[in-house]
């Protein structure tokens, strides 16, 4: 295991994870208060990026990277239905639910894994 | 219940940062936060990035969405652009926030590029504690404060993704696979927590149905695809909804 590994990856970080994002930052920086927060092209901006955000957690449950691939599909499903039921159960705890789901994952992949 | 910090209590900014650094490991949203960094440290491993790339990754983008966003998607073998468009989107929700944040902090004769670091700690969880803290304390240590607590969130994130990252080398296929589950759950109810209205649980259900329907489509920029259909028919609802 190399600790910097390849360099064209930090290349790409740069430009295709820090400066997309860090833009949104700056342009908030510069332009503060002359930017209307309830405009309608930013109202789309953040349906759209939740969906998106939604679609990637559908994506790692469905095709899961690396050793949660080792978990059957049936027992990820359910301990994200486990972990949803606490969270409303607990009025919305994030911490009781995102615990109660990692337990329900792992005894169902002892139990069915 | 808010704590409260007066001008005795912080007679220097230094004070006021250690104060705020002291203060973030008290917080149940930090420690929600380190779990995702776990994830994504765990995530990172999986899908052959070094441990120098993931630490840095949270160092220098320091917003959870975009680093999932950008490792699910180069890791999936996207093309740089999709990759690119993707976590833009992902980071708009940040420009509003930066928005609201930084007035909170900043007196008559605050320099511009005093507010240069708070504005790059500015990400959900940073901004949630600051709007809730930083009115009570006096408007000279707000910004030592917002920097402490953009520190001590950061450092504990970096340090987080190096923990996940190691978990993924060592752990057995078991825990590891917990480790990972870490990322995906506490995102899905981030945003739950997030969502009040039935509009924005609309754009949380078409997204995750949307994804694997426009997955099967391979075209390179199929995230961006399902993402645009699903947020734009959930906007288009919200917009019917209301009548305009």
């Amino acid at each position: 295991m190399s600790f910097v590994g390849d360099w064209n990856a930090f290349l790409l970080l740069i430009v295709v994870g820090f400066l997309p994002n860090e833009v949104w930052r700056l342009l908030g920086f510069f332009v503060g208060g002359g930017i209307d927060e309830s405009s309608e092209a930013l109202v789309w901006v953040r349906y759209v990026a939740t969906a998106i955000l939604a679609g990637v957690i559908a994506q790692l449950l469905i095709v899961p990277p690396g050793a949660l691939a080792t978990v059957p599909a049936l027992v990820r499903y359910g301990a994200v239905a486990v972990g949803l039921a606490v969270f409303f159960a607990t009025r919305r705890s994030t911490l009781a639910g995102v615990l109660s789901a990692e337990v329900a994952l792992i005894i169902g992949k002892l139990a069915l894994g | 219940m808010t704590p409260r910090f007066t001008e005795t209590e912080l007679p220097s900014n230094r004070v006021a940062y250690w104060c705020a650094l002291r203060h973030v490991p008290g917080l149940i949203l930090s420690w929600v936060l380190f779990a995702t960094y776990i994830g994504i440290g765990a995530m990172a491993h999986d899908l052959n990035f070094s441990l120098g790339w993931a630490v840095a990754s949270t160092l220098i983008i320091w917003a959870s969405p975009a680093q999932v966003v950008l490792l699910s998607t180069l890791g999936a073998g996207a093309s740089p652009l999709q990759a690119a468009i993707a976590v833009s989107l992902s980071g708009v929700r940040l420009l509003p926030m930066v928005v609201s944040v930084l007035p909170v902090m900043r007196q008559r004769d605050t320099r511009l590029r005093e507010l240069v670091l708070p504005a790059h700690f500015t990400a959900v969880t940073f901004w949630v504690e600051s709007q809730r803290i930083l009115p009570s304390l006096p408007r000279a240590r707000r910004i030592a404060f917002a920097n402490g607590l953009g520190t001590g969130l950061c450092l504990g994130a970096s340090l987080a993704t190096g923990i996940g990252y190691l978990l993924a080398v060592h752990l057995p296929a078991l825990l590891a696979s917990g480790v990972l589950f870490l990322a995906p759950i506490t995102f899905l109810l981030t945003i739950s927590r997030n969502s009040q209205r039935f509009t924005e649980w609309l754009a949380i259900v078409l997204g995750l149905v949307f994804a694997p329907l426009a997955a099967r489509l391979n075209t390179g920029v199929d995230l961006l695809i399902g993402g645009v259909a699903a947020g734009t028919i959930a906007y288009a609802v919200q917009r019917v909804r209301r009548g305009v």
